[in-house]
C-alpha cells in the first residue's frame, strides 16, 4: 500500500464531486465510487470498496455517508472521515436549499400544484417499488416474514416511534438466531 | 433556538435508527412531522420527489429539505449534521474493529431481525402515503395513529380514480415494460408532473 498522505481538502473535494454526480442515493453511488476512489485516486482496492459498501448498508444511517466516512478514515483517521462525509453532503445542502427556496416561492401557482399532484402519485409508486425490492432481500424465511408483517401492522396501527420497532426487531433477531442454533 | 436543538435531536435519532439507506428514513420523517406538526404528509411527498430528482444521496436531500422547511438555511445545515453524526461515530467505531464486526454472530443475528423490520416500517409509510394520495381517506391528524384517524374527507367516493389509474400505469412501466423499467426515477417523476399539469388543465385530477 502506498501511504502517500492525502489532504483533508482533497478528501472533501473528491467526495463533494461524487455527491454532485450521484443521482438517487446509495446504490447509484457504487459505480462512481469505484471509478473515483479505486481507479482514479487509488485510495482503496476494489475489494475494500465492496466491503465498505456492504458494511455501509448494514450500519445505521445513509449508505453514501457511511461509505464516505469509511474511506476518509482509512486515509486520514477520524478527521478524514469527517472531511469526506462533509464533502458528500455539501452539494445537497446547496442544491436543496436553493430549490426549496424557489419551490416555496412558487408553490401557490396552480401549475406547480398540479405538477406536484402528479408527482405525488409517482412517489407512491416509487416507494411501493422500493418496498418490493427490499422484501426480496430481507424476508428470507418464515421468521423474517413474521417480523415484516408485525412491524408493517404495528407501523400502520400503533402510534409509537419507529425507534421501538428497530430496537425490538434487533433483539428478536438475536433471540431467533440463538434458538435456531440450539434447535440444531 | 430550541427548534434547532429539537431538529438536531430528531435527525440524530433518524440517523441512528434508520437502517438501509435513504428510504429507511421516511417512516422517521413521517413520525417527526406528525409529532411536531412542522409539515404534512403531502409536504413530505413533495420533498421526497424533489430529493429523488436532484443530485446527492436521497436521505441527505430529504434531511436538508425538511430542515430548510422548518428553519431555513440554519435548519437545513443542522438537520443534515444531526443525521450524519451517528453515522460518523458508528463507522469510526466499526472501522477500528472491522474484522470483529464482520464476523460477529451478534451483529449478524441482530440484522436478521432488523432488515425485515426496516422493510416493514417503509411498508407502513407506503400505506400512509398511498391512503393520503390515492384515496379520500385522510391520515392527516395532529396526533394519533392511522387506526383512530381513519376519517373520510368531504369528497365523494373512497378512491381517487385518476390518480389510481396513473399509479397503475406507472407501476407497469417501472416494473414490467422492458425498455422503460431501467430508466431513472427522475424520468417517471417528470412524466407525472406533465400528466399532473395536463390533468389540472382539463380539470381531471
Amino acid at each position: 500500500m502506498s501511504e502517500k498522505k492525502v489532504s483533508l481538502w482533497s478528501l472533501f473535494l473528491t467526495f463533494a464531486k461524487m455527491g454532485v454526480m450521484t443521482f438517487g442515493g446509495g446504490y447509484a453511488m457504487l459505480p462512481i465510487l469505484q471509478r473515483e476512489v479505486v481507479e482514479n485516486k487509488h485510495w482503496a482496492s476494489e475489494e475494500e470498496i465492496m466491503d465498505y459498501f456492504a458494511i455501509g448498508q448494514c450500519t445505521p444511517g445513509i449508505i453514501a455517508v457511511n461509505t464516505a466516512t469509511f474511506i476518509g478514515q482509512k486515509k486520514r483517521g477520524a478527521a478524514g472521515g469527517i472531511a469526506s462525509t462533509l464533502g458528500v453532503v455539501f452539494p445537497s445542502l446547496i442544491i436543496i436549499s436553493i430549490l426549496a427556496g424557489l419551490i416555496t416561492n412558487f408553490s401557490h401557482l396552480k401549475l406547480v400544484q398540479d405538477a406536484f399532484a402528479g408527482i405525488q402519485v409517482c412517489v407512491c409508486v416509487l416507494i411501493f417499488n422500493a418496498v418490493m425490492k427490499l422484501l426480496k432481500k430481507s424476508v428470507v424465511d418464515k421468521w423474517t416474514a413474521g417480523i415484516f408483517v408485525l412491524v408493517l401492522a404495528g407501523g400502520i396501527f400503533l402510534d409509537i416511534s419507529p425507534v421501538w420497532f428497530v430496537v425490538i426487531a434487533a433483539v428478536a433477531g438475536i433471540i431467533l438466531k440463538n434458538l435456531e442454533v440450539k434447535g440444531k | 433556538m430550541s427548534v434547532y436543538i429539537r431538529l438536531f435531536w430528531e435527525f440524530f435519532k433518524t440517523g441512528l435508527f434508520a437502517i438501509g439507506g435513504g428510504m429507511a428514513t421516511l417512516p422517521f420523517l413521517q413520525d417527526i412531522g406528525s409529532k411536531t406538526g412542522w409539515y404534512t404528509y403531502t409536504d413530505l411527498m413533495n420533498m421526497l420527489a424533489v430529493s429523488e430528482s436532484t443530485p446527492g444521496p436521497i436521505g441527505i436531500n430529504m434531511a436538508t429539505y425538511v430542515g430548510f422547511t422548518v428553519g431555513g438555511i440554519p435548519g437545513a445545515v443542522i438537520s443534515t449534521l444531526g443525521e450524519i453524526t451517528p453515522s460518523i461515530i458508528v463507522i469510526l467505531i466499526v472501522a477500528a474493529m472491522l474484522k470483529k464486526f464482520r464476523d460477529s454472530k451478534l451483529v449478524n443475528s441482530a440484522f436478521y431481525g432488523l432488515r425485515p423490520a426496516s422493510t416493514g416500517l417503509i411498508g407502513a409509510a407506503c400505506v400512509a402515503v398511498v391512503l393520503e394520495v390515492l384515496t379520500n381517506i385522510s391520515v392527516q391528524s395532529p396526533e394519533g395513529s392511522l387506526f383512530n384517524i381513519f376519517a373520510m374527507e368531504g369528497q365523494s367516493g373512497l378512491l381517487r380514480w385518476p390518480g389510481l389509474l396513473l399509479a397503475v400505469v406507472l407501476f407497469i412501466f417501472t416494473n414490467y415494460v422492458k425498455p422503460t423499467k431501467k430508466l431513472h426515477p427522475i424520468v417517471f417523476i417528470a412524466v407525472s408532473a406533465v400528466v399532473g399539469v395536463a390533468a389540472g388543465y382539463f380539470g381531471i385530477l
